[in-house]
């Protein structure tokens, strides 16, 4: 299995190919749906984002809240198509890469390829797996949004799976067309 | 005349959230066990994986399985013989799922209108369905339903000459199109007849059924057959990455419908299929 610094995913990126197993190490930032919306009324507005995304990954996942002694609670990805209308604009600013559970549409994987981006996925549902492997945790934007505020998180060997390379691959129908058959 | 006091109500649903959020039954452990070693699929075999490693995790520290720990979904079931003192039934209910969930360190996940979107920032209310039997039982089964999953339910009015072709059809398509997105392998819930609301009560209760349990009326249990073999051979598989295994488990469930109508609800429900009884 691959193992990449975050901060040299910029110069690998052309390397990935679906279904590749990657662990990540480094920081990322995390949001989803309210903080999304919110980050793109502000574009829409000519205000800057709450951090600069250029070369950097969003996680789209919203976490429970920490127990006693934990850096954050389990923290598995959200449906990542729930983003579709944001994240092309995101990618367009610079973002390079973003991690969720399930296919994205056909505007989100051109956008990818327009950056020469990647999409990984993470398996949902593995909240303290996810959690397990998150090594800190700070809100750094939009703290009323509870769960949903925006994070800046570091990861040590995270593990996922690339979903969409730089130039278009989609794992999920590539993989779907071999397991499909006809029952008798 | 049996009397129940609400603090006790919402002490048992309180720990009920809680362990419910860690700990998947056994006959869906087993399943999901069951499913992993059917699965031919390279990356759905990863996937199965890093279910299993995250549900052992997850019963090591008594933390959620899933980070959405869900909407809780109530079904009491409530004795006509039986007597509640000590206030509100329906408030010591949301006072134990707001207790669970702030001293359970759960996640929050309800807005208290559904275009404002303000959280409520206790995971109230529960939505609660009530049943009247005879007797002095008194039970409440808890789920804590997922929102990915759950956003990749339909409902439709068939018409009766669509019959049982319409009905799987139905059935099918809503698997294909909301499988990839819903954490599969789901399990999938569907109400036949009845009313509007009616068929979708019964797509919810029938993701309480045990795993495996088949419909008793013969030609049900058939079409349950033949929509489970027909989804896993759709190719989704684990997460939707391709693979054997879409659904887990589906269950059928009827009602007495009206001449004109044939109502078909479908529940989905992600593997992490959360829910437990509390008896009284």
């Amino acid at each position: 299995m691959r193992r990449i610094a975050i901060s040299e995913l910029k110069t690998v990126v052309r390397t990935l190919k679906t279904g590749e197993r990657v662990l990540l190490t480094g920081d990322l930032y995390v949001a989803r749906d309210a903080a999304h919306k919110r980050m793109t009324e502000a574009l829409a507005s000519g205000e800057n984002l709450p951090f600069d995304i250029k070369d950097q990954i969003i996680f789209y996942m919203g976490p429970c809240p920490a127990a006693p002694g934990e850096v954050i609670g389990p923290a598995g990805p959200t449906t990542s198509h729930r983003m579709d209308a944001y994240s092309p604009g995101l990618f367009k600013r610079g973002l390079l890469g973003a991690i969720g559970k399930g296919n994205v549409s056909q505007r989100v994987i051109d956008a990818i390829v327009a950056r020469g981006g990647v999409y990984f996925v993470c398996v949902g549902g593995t909240g303290c797996l996810s959690a397990d492997r998150i090594k800190s945790a700070e809100v750094i934007a939009y703290p009323d949004l509870g769960a949903e505020a925006i994070r800046h998180i570091r990861v040590e060997d995270f593990p996922v799976i690339v979903a969409v390379d730089a130039f278009g691959n989609n794992v999920f129908d590539e993989q779907r067309k071999i397991y499909q058959h006809s029952e008798e | 005349m049996r009397t129940l006091h609400t603090a006790d109500i919402t002490k048992r649903v309180a720990q009920s959230v809680i362990h419910l959020n860690a700990n998947l039954a056994p006959d869906l452990r087993f399943a999901l066990k069951n499913a992993a070693g059917s699965e031919i699929s390279p990356i759905g075999k990863t996937v199965f994986d890093m279910i299993e490693e995250n549900l052992v995790l997850a019963e090591e520290k008594q933390r959620p399985v899933c980070q959405d720990t869900g909407m809780v979904v109530a079904f009491v079931t409530c004795g006509q013989d039986v007597h509640v003192e000590g206030g509100s039934l329906e408030e010591a209910i949301h006072q134990g799922v707001r207790e669970g969930y702030t001293q359970g360190y759960l996640r929050k996940s309800v807005v208290a209108d559904p275009l404002d979107r303000t959280n409520t920032g206790d995971n109230t209310p529960a939505v609660i369905h009530y049943r009247i039997v005879p007797g002095e039982t008194f039970e409440i089964t808890l789920t804590a339903k997922g929102f990915g999953s759950e956003n990749k339910s339909r409902l439709k009015m068939l018409m009766p000459s669509d019959g049982e072709a319409g009905v799987i059809d139905f059935v099918l398509e809503a698997i294909e199109q909301g499988a990839p997105f819903a954490c599969a392998p789901v399990i999938v819930g569907v109400g036949i007849g009845g009313t509007f609301e009616k068929s979708a009560l019964l797509a919810k209760e029938a993701l309480l059924l045990p795993m495996g349990y088949r419909n008793e009326n013969p030609r049900y249990a058939r079409m349950e057959e033949t929509i489970i073999e027909k989804s896993n051979a759709l190719g989704i598989g684990p997460m939707g990455m391709g693979g054997l295994n879409t659904v887990l488990d589906v269950r059928l469930r009827s009602f007495p419908t009206h001449i004109a109508g044939l109502p078909v609800a479908i529940n989905m429900c992600c593997y992490v299929n959360r829910h437990e009884k509390v008896v009284f």
